[in-house]
């Protein structure tokens, strides 16, 4: 792999353009992080956990509020802060070896802890560790434990290891949230656990849900009016987040879908930073989570060769609604515990495999990218099996690119840049052989 | 690799571990299926998957654990990008060259995310072979996760049967217990006695033993145990002026054999470690009387070693099975030796680190990977942290 010292301090970029929903994303996101900084003044107490597994509509019946340090370290990422983070935390003893995530978010913490908006960070009253699809986690938060020496409650979620979810795993699920978690969240919250509460937030999330299905498989028409995978980032953003179950995620759903309904009517592609897209040129299947620290530079080495994300396995890591999964409010906690097992990190690498050329064919796209990241062996052990299975299955070629998550170290720009050009000339070479057998 | 365990004292033993070690082709457990029409073997990685089950069906349990530093990673290397560590890709190497052609199926326990997707990757590659991901409870209450791994049990148990074409019975899986258990004993008695007289019985030569019990069925393996430990006292073998540790951090990827005896020379006598962890997983005997799964899973939840890849519920009592088992053996310091890009030893590392520190225990780090070749580094700061050891402990 090639290391790139990127310099933090680049040229300054041209002003982004962003579409209505951006903007209020952006709202909801800033009072969140209000919301969470002024949290011991207002006395509201704090509960961080993590995206995938990520049970918004539990933690809101504690009047708790939600953290989520991988978001916080993709904000630090954002920001190209999360490389001095990142090597605080290796001054301190974490090896370079392992999540930058990780990293990001304990180096961040021995520098202040100061969050997105400026302001300092709270501690967490309650971890709770919903270990779903990822063994990092467990470690993560166990070092955070170490440091804030808060409540810490492990949610288990077993593996999808033969592909199914069997009644065992829920009712082992559903125990743990009965007998466990939800006491725990009891004590720390000093809030008595409501289950028609519960069943609203439910409610409300489902509808939310409906309206994301909507967006991402607007991108099976042509042109896409959506990236699914650099502007998918931004959709999943409160759903996956401290959104689901509430009004302002049904609220910024509802209006992204029609801002996309409108570009479908319209027959227009993507809207990016530096304005519509051109003609849509290629359409890709990514699979990986994407680099954060240049993250702009990354999707304009797409936008500008035409290259569109129409599926993407990352913005699946928060639930796969788009595979037909809807909280029910009818089952509570089962449907806390189907969701859990669902998330796209807690697949098997045959479900993976089959989910992703399920997304070649269905939204006729020209191949699968791979996007493998240093620090995630979540996604990425096995990765160069699923793009040799996933190019025999469906006869459209793959590529495969490597960056980090948050550290600056791993993005190397030209390679990436070389890669991608070979893999779009891949693919005409791809389609003058079909025109030619025709 | 037929070596003679007759020889004098324990060389004929040592000789025949060393054999079996030497042996990627896994001669040993060939020759055991070939005897038997109905034989089959089930491989497994680690770090612990409940051998009894495997054993109850008369097959014969493998440990895989990579291919160490004699085998040429050829395809291996294809299907892993460079951050990601050695043994998966060793064990992709193993299976696409033939060497495990004859293993009918293949447990992944629950230990890290790169084993754990091997085991989609098996499924994938070799779809005529029985795998299955072994996930374990993270929740240690009975009726939580001791219920949960009951089914889980079952549900291997059933698997087995279904494979050997008829149902694994309590009588025999009773029994399968009562052999483990000897073969546990058997090997805490080994690891007290090399607490006890490290200089009698050298890192490297505990661990070929230990490592026998990998391929060999446990029967023969007990023996051979049994053998090393009758013999091994009347060694004449000098006492050397070495300080005393604690090798963590090795319970997956195994460091090469170089390693482990490059520690020793540099003055430093391995006093307990977790090497080959499954053969100690369970502290204590398992219940062999009444129903065997319950039996297991509560061995499981409330008598096996903490290692990283299992959740401490209890701050306190995270890192105390490390200070413990420094006390336990009368170990003057630590050596954390990881694998590169092994998440669950790393990420570890630091928490462990912070105990020790508070416990006044000294402590070193390095990483390898099994095929390191270059031992000169690890022998240096092996002997700078004995020599300091030995000059600054106590004052």
């Amino acid at each position: 792999m090639t290391t790139t010292f990127v310099t933090p301090k680049a040229a300054p970029a041209k002003e982004v353009e962003k579409d209505a929903s951006m903007l209020k994303q952006k709202q909801m996101m800033a009072a969140h992080y209000d919301r969470l900084t002024r949290a011991p003044e207002t006395g509201e107490k704090v509960c961080a956990t993590f995206v995938p597994g990520n049970l918004n509509e539990l933690i809101m019946c504690f009047d708790l509020v939600n953290n989520l340090p991988e978001v916080n370290a993709i904000q630090s990422g954002l920001r190209r802060q999360s490389g001095a983070y990142v090597l605080e935390a290796e001054k301190i003893g974490h090896s370079e070896d392992v999540c930058t995530y990780v990293k990001s978010d304990i180096g961040m913490m021995a520098k202040g802890n100061i969050g997105p908006n400026g302001q300092k960070m709270p501690d967490p009253d309650v971890l709770l560790l919903s270990y779903t699809g990822c063994f990092t986690f467990m470690k993560w938060f166990e070092l955070l434990r170490e440091q804030f020496k808060c409540e810490t409650i492990m949610l288990q979620t077993p593996y999808l290891g033969d592909g199914k979810i069997t009644r065992n795993m829920v009712e082992y699920m559903v125990k743990q949230l009965k007998e466990d978690v939800i006491p725990k969240l009891e004590r720390v919250s000093g809030v008595k656990f409501d289950i028609d509460r519960l069943r609203e937030y439910l409610k409300k999330s489902v509808a939310a849900e409906d309206d994301l299905v909507r967006v991402l498989q607007s991108a099976k028409s042509k042109p896409s009016p959506i990236d699914a995978y650099f502007g998918g980032i931004y959709y999943i953003g409160p759903i996956f987040g401290a959104f689901r179950g509430t009004d302002d995620a049904i609220e910024y759903y509802k209006f992204l879908r029609d801002e996309v309904e409108e570009r479908l009517a319209g027959g227009k592609g993507p809207v990016t930073p530096d304005g519509d897209m051109g003609k849509e040129k290629y359409r890709l299947v990514v699979e990986g989570p994407p680099n954060y620290t240049n993250f702009r530079q990354f999707w304009k080495m797409f936008y500008d060769e035409g290259a569109v994300v129409v599926a993407s396995s990352y913005t699946k890591v928060g639930g796969v609604y788009d595979l037909g999964f809807r909280h029910d409010p009818d089952h509570p906690l089962e449907t806390l515990a189907e969701y859990c097992l669902g998330v796209y990190t807690n697949r098997s690498l045959p479900m993976r495999i089959e989910m992703l050329a399920n997304y070649i064919r269905e939204y006729d796209a020209d191949g699968l990218l791979i996007n493998s990241i240093k620090s995630c062996n979540s996604f990425s052990a096995g990765q160069l099996l699923i793009m040799r299975e996933v190019e025999k299955r469906t006869g459209k070629p793959a590529a495969f690119i490597e960056s980090d998550l948050v550290d600056p170290r791993y993005f190397s720009a030209a390679n990436i840049k070389n890669r991608l050009e070979s893999y779009f000339q891949m693919i005409e070479q791809k389609r003058a052989g079909a025109r030619a057998a025709a | 690799m037929a070596a003679s365990m007759n020889g004098p004292g324990t060389a004929g033993i040592v000789a025949r571990a060393q054999a079996l070690f030497d042996d990627l082709s896994f001669t040993a457990a060939r020759e055991w299926k070939a005897a038997g029409p109905a034989r089959k073997v089930i491989g497994y990685m680690p770090i612990y998957v409940p051998r009894e089950l495997i054993h109850a069906a008369g097959f014969l349990p493998l440990g895989i654990v990579g291919g160490g530093d004699q085998l040429e990673v050829i395809h291996g290397d294809a299907y892993y990008q460079s951050y990601i560590c050695r043994i998966p890709r060793s064990t992709i190497e193993l299976g696409v060259s033939g060497r495990l052609d004859f293993v009918d199926g293949m447990l992944f326990p629950s230990i890290c995310d790169v084993i754990r997707n091997l085991s989609g990757m098996w499924k994938t590659m070799f779809p005529h072979v029985y795998v299955r991901y072994f996930d374990v409870p993270q929740t240690y209450r009975d009726d939580i996760g001791g219920n949960y791994y009951i089914h889980e049990l079952a549900e291997l148990r059933d698997d087995l049967g279904a494979l050997r074409g008829s149902p694994i019975t309590d009588d025999e899986l009773r029994g399968s217990i009562a052999v483990y258990n000897d073969n546990r004993r058997l090997v805490r008695e080994l690891y007290a006695f090399r607490a006890q007289s490290p200089w009698q019985a050298p890192a490297a030569e505990v661990y070929l033993v230990l490592r026998a019990g990998l391929v060999l069925p446990v029967e023969e393996h007990s023996a051979m145990i049994r053998g090393y430990l009758a013999a091994v006292a009347d060694e004449k073998r000098p006492r050397r002026d070495n300080c005393r540790i604690v090798l963590t951090g090795v319970f997956c990827e195994q460091p090469p054999l170089n390693l482990i005896k490059s520690l020793e020379l540099a003055g430093c006598y391995v006093v307990d470690d977790d090497l080959l962890l499954i053969t100690r997983w369970l502290v204590g005997d398992v219940d062999p009387e009444g129903d065997p799964l319950r039996n297991l899973a509560l061995a499981f939840l409330h008598q096996s070693e903490s290692t990283a890849a299992k959740y401490e519920p209890n701050l306190k009592e995270k890192g105390q099975h490390l200070v413990r088992a420094v006390r336990r053996s009368g170990a003057e310091g630590v050596i954390f030796a990881c694998p590169s890009f092994c998440d669950p030893a790393l990420l570890e590392r630091p928490m462990l680190q912070h105990v020790l520190k508070d416990a006044n225990i000294p402590y070193i780090a390095f990483k390898y990977a099994e095929n390191s070749g270059q031992m000169q580094p690890i022998r240096e700061q092996a002997g700078t942290f004995a020599d300091s050891i030995k000059l600054w402990s106590g004052t």
